[in-house]
């Protein structure tokens, strides 16, 4: 167990290989609890949320969520985010829990709309199923036809028979739904679906896991790719931010940095020799120091050692030579094209 | 799985099998359990110098590094090359098939300082 947030939390259940692959083999069952919630109302939720969001919450559907950024006038990130439009005056988003507090702090100093924020944390828990088999396992389970939310789509409903937000999401790479229950029945309800999944091979799956599966899918990790001091064009995120939906917070901070060169870039690597580049190991290029691994370690599906590092926008790209410094000694690396691994498309 | 009473063991989780002034070492099955799935083992080359309580190389899992620590001073006589093709033999046999080195002790009286199994036992137990 480790403290993750303030959290007490299981790194692995049984072996981080076995729950990893069963991820992407049949399914995993992970308790996100530890995810923070926090709900928007009022005439003017929807313009507040594209105020302090990067997307543009302004074309989801109600249904709909989407992935997101908040950010400082800087233009480095607050946190990043999803955002679930439940109707034209509610919004959901579901925010890191060591961020939590800051980003309700922070969507507050700019709430200038007829919108209240409510910090909604203890009112929810959140567990994923992930892999090829939860659709089978979760649907055993509820009444909802899943087959009917769409990728980033989610649907009110129920599982096991409590009431319960159904999200077509997930931190994987795999497909898979992230579900929102009261906390009084997270314990039944994990126990529920595993009993569901037994059948397909589902196992509980820890922070280990979580780790290795979103790295291979290259999804960022606050604290690790996201920071304070990098920013969305930085950290490979043009994507979710949208510069033509009207004035955000940070973006002039990010016009600045579209008018000016591209210092850094996240890149991905794997590594050539033998050895495992690491959270914060310096990154050399042509014997000099270039910049430094965000997450790196093996990738189980691949079987290779990868990682994610900022270099110099000159060597973000795939084919570049690097060192990873491993305890003092360069070992041999080179830049890929990302994600790691996608699952194919059924 | 149960710790062998004629090998010695260090607070680092390391276990020393002496011969005469021939050792073997290895990291305990307390050790492998903590770390998790075994990826990736980093041992010296043999006639690389061993100091007592120093750093000779490390053991990575899937989550972590960590490094290992001679329980004695002396030579490398002979690196696991099994470790660097299976690593996992270590979770599978790390008192066993799993060892890391051998070495030829050049302080043998190092040893007395080091516990014993059941010493080893208790200490975990604590931990």
């Amino acid at each position: 167990m480790v403290d993750f947030g303030g959290w007490n939390m299981p790194v692995q259940y049984s072996s981080i290989l076995e729950e990893h692959n069963a991820v992407r083999k049949a399914a995993g069952l992970f308790d996100v609890s530890h995810m923070g919630e926090i709900e928007i109302r009022g005439p003017e939720a929807g313009k507040l949320v594209d105020y302090v969001s990067t997307n543009n919450a302004a074309k989801l559907q109600p249904g709909q969520a989407h992935y997101s950024a908040l950010l400082y006038e800087h233009g480095g990130f607050v946190d990043d985010i999803l955002v679930h439009k439940i109707s034209n005056d509610e919004f959901f988003l579901c925010v890191n829990a060591g961020n939590q507090d800051k980003d309700f702090d922070h969507i507050r100093r700019y709430n200038q709309f007829d919108a209240e924020v409510d910090f909604a944390s203890d009112r929810y828990a959140q567990l994923a199923i992930q892999g090829p088999k939860a659709h089978a396992t979760l649907q055993k389970l509820t009444d909802t036809n899943l087959g009917s939310i769409k990728y980033y789509w989610f649907a009110d409903g129920k599982v096991a028979g409590t009431p319960a937000r159904i999200a077509h999401t997930g931190y994987t790479g795999e497909d898979g739904f992230e579900i929102y229950i009261a906390p009084s029945e997270a314990a039944r309800i994990w126990n529920e679906v595993l009993e569901a999944g037994r059948e397909f091979g589902i196992k509980p799956c820890g922070l280990g896991a979580r780790n290795t599966l979103r790295l291979e899918a290259k999804m960022a990790l606050y604290g690790h790719e996201l920071t304070a001091s990098v920013n969305p064009f930085e950290a490979d995120l043009a994507w979710i931010v949208k510069m033509d939906k009207g004035d955000f917070v940070g973006r002039s901070a990010l016009e600045k940095a579209l008018a000016g060169e591209v210092t850094r870039k996240l890149t991905g690597y794997e590594m050539t020799e033998r050895g495992i580049g690491r959270d914060g190991y310096e990154v050399w290029v042509d014997k000099k120091p270039a910049g430094w691994v965000t997450s790196g370690g093996p990738s189980p599906t691949l079987n290779k050692n990868i990682g994610l590092c900022y270099l110099p926008g000159a060597y973000a790209r795939p084919g570049i030579n690097l060192q990873i410094l491993i305890r003092d000694t360069p070992v041999g690396a080179v830049t890929v094209p990302t994600p790691f691994y996608k699952r194919a498309k059924q | 799985m149960s710790y062998p009473g004629t090998y010695k063991y260090t607070k680092e989780h390391e276990w020393l099998d002496v011969d005469g002034d021939n050792g073997r070492i290895g990291i305990t099955d307390h050790a492998q359990h903590e770390l998790g799935d075994i990826v990736f083992v980093d041992l010296p080359k043999p006639g690389i110098k061993l100091t007592k309580g120093h750093t000779f190389g490390s053991v990575e899992s899937v989550k972590a590094v960590s490094d290992v620590y001679s329980p004695v001073s002396g030579e490398v006589v002979e690196a696991n090359d099994l470790l660097s093709k299976s690593p996992e033999k270590l979770n599978e046999d790390p008192h066993g098939e799993g060892w890391l080195i051998k070495m030829k002790l050049s302080v043998p009286q190092e040893v007395q300082g080091l516990m014993t199994a059941a010493d080893y036992e208790k200490y975990i137990g604590a931990e």
